[in-house]
């Protein structure tokens, strides 16, 4: 942390960077051991019915979203026709714009390179760690490094299960549901959000709404969920004039 | 599908995803949105982290049909209980396990 007073900060702003990378990543390790069998769930499914190893982690590199990689290999497999699997992969993938305006209204203004490597490495675990970190006291300007650590983190861990997936096939044993750790963590991440009383219509409405939507093709529950309850949080702010408002 | 139309299509995924994901980040400024997209802002945390983590908690069928579909909702209580009380995201993400595990044993 630096004292303000001096302006040539170089070597501390360095490592001040590292740290807050390195807290991104350690953040996020709770987690990675279930990204991991995700990865290679994916990696092993689209191998099986038939992908290339090659293109499968193309995949994984090009389109960097787990959810949406299974969904196209379950129409591919079924022998989709290209705009519908095309149609899938940008429905499930439609939550990153709710991500991106979160995380973006949090990070500094980013441009060129950094801009876009932020922008692919967008996840729905990084979001929600540096969306929860930015509501910690002092963290304004250091969320971009915490942000890349965390994000890098995740992207490792998804290319190497892919990897894995793809040579030997899902070796993690299902019963042992490592991948019930990434809805753990949301939970986690959801308790401190819970600060007043529109943020806990928002969450009881949004979670209702999954609920009722868990049949909607693709993934669809989410998004609707998510837009009907940031909408009731609204709705319950306007009830309470200056209820919601940031001190 | 032909190899060269997977790839085709592959680049076409990863270029839209690439643009949704780069929208209000490296795109478009997010100080461009309208004032009530701005403060929506503030409940896409608990919308969206709520939306995520619920299906997962929640059996599909009801009622629920056995003890066995009553696993991952008793870890669910078991992780928020944890949360609340302690504040580590690491503690309750580690008490969901540990009651999955056991409880799994168990029945």
């Amino acid at each position: 942390m630096t004292t303000g007073t001096t302006t040539n900060e170089t070597p501390s702003a360095v490592s001040s960077w590292r740290r807050e990378a390195l807290a991104g990543l350690r953040d996020t390790a709770p987690i990675l051991p279930g990204v991991l069998p995700f990865g290679m769930i994916y990696g092993a499914t689209a191998v099986a019915v038939g992908i290339s190893p090659l293109m499968a982690q193309a995949m994984s590199v090009a389109v960097f979203a787990g959810a949406s990689q299974v969904a196209a290999v379950d129409l591919l497999a079924r022998d989709a026709a290209w705009i519908t699997v095309l149609g899938a992969v940008l429905v499930i993938n439609s939550r990153f714009v709710m991500y991106a305006a979160a995380v973006g209204a949090v990070l500094p203004r980013l441009r060129g390179g950094k801009g876009m490597l932020a922008s692919y490495l967008l996840t729905d675990q990084g979001f929600a760690v540096t969306v929860a970190r930015s509501q910690k006291p002092n963290t304004a300007g250091s969320l971009l490094p915490y942000y890349l650590g965390a994000s890098a983190a995740l992207w490792t861990t998804w290319q190497t299960g892919t990897a894995v997936g793809i040579a030997v096939g899902g070796i993690v044993p299902p019963s042992w549901e490592l991948e019930f750790s990434i809805p753990l963590m949301f939970l986690a991440l959801l308790i401190p959000t819970l600060k007043d009383r529109p943020s806990w219509i928002a969450a009881v409405v949004a979670g209702a709404a999954v609920l009722l939507g868990r049949d909607l093709p693709h993934n669809l529950g989410l998004m609707v969920g998510s837009l009907l309850g940031i909408g009731a949080g609204l709705v319950a702010e306007r009830g309470r004039p200056g209820e919601g408002e940031r001190p | 599908m032909s190899r060269t139309s997977l790839l085709i299509l592959i680049g076409a995924a990863a270029l839209g995803t690439y643009l949704l994901r780069a929208s209000f980040l490296s795109l478009v400024a997010s100080e461009r949105l309208p004032l009530w997209a701005k403060r929506g802002l503030r409940y896409v945390p608990p919308a969206v982290l709520a939306a995520l983590a619920v299906p997962a908690f929640v059996p599909a069928a009801w009622p629920p049909d056995g003890a066995g579909s009553l696993v991952r909702p008793a870890a669910a209580v078991v992780a928020v209980l944890m949360g609340w009380r302690f504040g580590s995201v690491l503690l309750t993400i580690g008490s969901g396990m540990a009651t999955l595990w056991l409880l799994k044993l168990v029945l």
